[in-house]
């Protein structure tokens, strides 16, 4: 090919990148995707018209591999998986049965009570292989599947740490929502769990270290308690693996050692509760997080739904509004709703229980909705399209 | 022949019309007839009841023939009209919510 035609290809090819956002609600899935411009969307779904769709989200190695958590009340949990981007759909595996006898944990007024599966909160393909995946669920406990999700294993080490006694559900259930994984270090996995607290395995996920140390949570009597605080979500940036960001109950937490130690740095936010928080695809110490008024008023302080940008990594934040309503506005962005592309300009994705989905294409300096009216937003995932 | 009844999710997961008919082997029971629904549609195990308990799920109630079968044994005849299949079985999300 003569090189000007190579290189006027190649600059299509880069035109032609785009992103694929996934949302899951609460009565579906949405698919959502654009061109490298983000301007102008497609809409596909309801999948699954009537479930809740706690989370779905697509493979590194295998893009059009995606995997869905479906779930209801009265019908119980559900997988499905696509080959094709989320054009088609088949369920695969939806047994996760505990390990052995699944034993106790606290109750809401401190007895103890039964380990019982309710649902995945939180599926993590393997970085490598599309057949690989990590499940989250509630009560508290971590699965893999090496088969596509035909069927689940639990890495029991977790839920059998000797402090699994004393982990309690948080308001929205005891559930482990985060998983992280560190391509860096094989075998190094992050979880989080609401609200026992943040944990770390270096094995691949056999035996576990609670990694809360600098969490102070109000309510809990020893200061210094190893588990018992309510982690909404951990964040960290490939190029650093060992910086973690952390949005906790109350607090914006920052660790530099692979979360042996954590300090505050909520800085000059309007408040420092939350559920989201993420970090730039090009920066690693640009972070994101969306300030909700208190625990007990789930919406944005004084009806301005603000996105918070640190450049430091924490500690100074600057508001980003334009393009988000400043008045009037109760929604709650929860903590599996946010997400950023890895185009140049980095695109910063987030979805609010009244059903928008908002989009910035320029790292969070304006802002516009993809979608106003879903159903209200349980996640929000994006992928970058070759 | 058994005719079910499914309810409209289930219908949706399973890829089937409101009414599917299956062959039990031996006397009609609720557990006779939801292993042979399960056997013939995998996609439905877990979701009418427990996987390991083979327990009715909490939210999900058996009907047929006018009579509330939920809470009868899982090994029970189902009523004749079922066996024959003149009657279905019917599968039904509770109403439950505000």
């Amino acid at each position: 090919m003569p090189a000007i035609e190579q290189r006027h290809t190649l600059r299509k090819e880069h035109r032609m990148s785009g992103v694929r956002v996934l949302v899951g609600t609460r009565k579906g899935a949405f698919v959502l995707t654009a061109d490298g411009k983000r301007e102008r969307w497609k809409v596909s779904g309801p999948h699954f018209a009537g479930w809740e769709i706690y989370h779905l989200k697509g493979s590194p190695a295998e893009p059009n591999r995606l995997y869905a958590s479906q779930s209801s009340g009265w019908f119980g949990q559900v997988i499905q998986r696509s080959n094709d981007g989320g054009a088609t759909w088949e369920a695969v595996g939806n047994e996760f049965t505990y390990d052995g006898v699944p034993g106790t944990h606290q109750w809401y007024d401190g007895t103890q009570h039964p380990w019982e599966f309710a649902r995945v909160w939180h599926l993590e393909p393997s970085l490598s292989d599309p057949d690989d995946v990590y499940a989250g669920v509630e009560d508290a406990a971590l699965f893999r599947t090496t088969d596509g999700g035909r069927t689940w294993r639990e890495l029991s080490g977790l839920r059998r740490h000797a402090s699994g006694p004393a982990w309690q559900p948080g308001a929205g259930g005891m559930c482990l929502h985060t998983i992280v994984l560190d391509s860096s270090h094989p075998g190094r996995i992050y979880t989080a769990i609401s609200a026992a607290g943040a944990f770390r395995s270096d094995d691949g996920g056999e035996t576990w270290t609670p990694i809360n140390r600098g969490l102070k949570s109000q309510g809990l009597p020893d200061p210094n308690a190893e588990v018992g605080h309510c982690v909404h979500r951990i964040a960290m940036h490939r190029s650093r693996p060992g910086v973690l960001f952390m949005q906790k109950h109350w607090d914006v937490m920052r660790s530099d050692d692979g979360g042996d130690s954590w300090r505050e740095v909520s800085g000059n936010l309007p408040s420092d509760f939350g559920f989201p928080i993420d970090v730039h695809a090009h920066e690693p110490e640009t972070i994101y997080v969306v300030p909700i008024k208190s625990d007990s008023e789930h919406f944005p302080p004084d009806g301005k739904l603000r996105v918070y940008r640190s450049r430091a990594g924490g500690d100074e934040w600057e508001a980003l509004t334009k393009g988000l309503p400043q008045s009037d506005c109760y929604v709650n962005v929860l903590r599996d709703a946010m997400a950023v592309d890895t185009l140049d300009s980095c695109g910063v994705y987030f979805g609010t229980t009244g059903g928008q989905v908002y989009a910035s294409s320029d790292a969070g300096n304006t802002w516009a909705p993809i979608v106003r009216d879903l159903p209200d937003v349980l996640s929000v995932e994006v992928q970058t399209l070759p | 022949m058994i005719r079910i009844v499914l309810p409209a999710h289930l219908r949706t997961l399973a890829r089937v019309g409101e009414e599917v008919e299956i062959q039990v082997e031996g006397s009609a029971t609720q557990r006779s007839v939801l292993d042979a629904l399960e056997a013939s549609y995998p996609v439905l195990r877990g979701t009418i009841r427990g996987h390991a308990t083979h327990r009715r799920r909490p939210f999900v109630r058996f009907f047929a023939c006018e009579q509330d079968l939920s809470h009868e044994s899982p090994d029970a005849p189902l009523p004749d009209a079922v066996a024959r299949g003149t009657e279905p079985f019917l599968v039904v999300g509770a109403m439950a919510g505000g």
